[in-house]
């Protein structure tokens, strides 16, 4: 394995989290791809600590685990809006929460 | 490259990875998507430990598979009806966002096939020693603590502003 075999892997991964988040009009399925999105960046952090660093150097992993802390508060605080969202419209459809469109 | 056992376990994990991605992005049924997001999220846990980041991949599973995945399924429980079950999608912004995000696929490939610095670096499959201990000393003991309390700190401010925002309003009276 080398280091192109993970980056092609998280190239992948980003770019499906950004197809879905552009095509997709449901506000957990844009969840879904940031969370996409966010794995493939802890993917490259991870792959670039183990092979452009020496081997007893993990700071790339470390910085990989405060990327996963921040997907988990993200995606709470995140869902909470949805729910409050939902509990005002009825929907949680992005284009039909349109209140400040002039 | 020769056909080895761990060669056809890792372009299992890929393999595994972005299928079930594919099916994240383009399944109509929001609750398949959040399943094969779970698929997804086992298949970079499986990748972690071929980067031989075991603590990482443990993390990864306990985090998203336990944690955000059934905040996502929370979410479609308490948010969806029978009609927004599934997922409405326009055809011309799937046009335009297939055509963007090809687009940006050929950007990266392009960059990591011909960046020099990335050449050529093999896994010379030397075995680390489990990297736990030394995640925590670097964390509690060394250069990361700062960012460890600030991140905590952050943990605590999300679980309160996500408490506020989604209980029920409160009249006074």
């Amino acid at each position: 394995m080398t280091l192109q075999h993970y980056l092609v892997i998280s190239a992948i991964l980003f770019t499906l989290g950004i197809f879905a988040v552009l095509t997709r009009r449901n506000a957990i399925s844009i969840l879904m791809g940031i969370e996409l999105i966010l794995n493939s960046c802890n993917l490259n952090f991870a792959a670039f600590s183990r092979f452009m660093t020496p081997p007893e150097d993990i700071s790339g992993q470390i910085i990989a685990i405060f990327g996963i802390v921040l997907a988990a508060a993200e995606a709470a605080v995140f869902l909470a809006i949805i729910l409050a969202i939902y509990r005002e419209f009825g929907s949680i459809r992005p284009n039909e929460v349109d209140t400040l469109k002039g | 490259m020769e056909f080895t056992l761990t060669n056809f376990i890792f372009y299992g994990f890929a393999l595994m990875t972005i299928a079930s991605a594919l099916v994240v992005v383009t399944v109509r049924n929001i609750v398949h998507a959040a399943f094969s997001l779970m698929v997804t999220l086992f298949g970079v846990a499986g990748l972690y430990v071929f980067l031989q980041a075991d603590f990482l991949a443990a993390t990864q599973v306990i985090v998203y598979v336990g944690g955000i995945l059934v905040l996502i399924l929370f979410g479609v429980m308490m948010t969806s009806g029978r009609l927004e079950m599934r997922i409405h999608i326009e055809r011309g912004q799937l046009l335009l966002g297939g055509l963007i995000s090809l687009m940006l696929l050929m950007l990266l490939l392009t960059v990591i096939a011909n960046t020099p610095a990335w050449k050529n670096l093999t896994d010379d499959g030397t075995e680390l020693p489990p990297t736990t201990e030394r995640i925590g000393e670097l964390i509690l003991n060394g250069p990361f603590l700062l960012p460890f309390e600030v991140v905590s700190v952050l943990l605590l401010v999300a679980l309160i502003g996500a408490a506020l925002i989604s209980r029920k309003e409160v009249r006074d009276e």
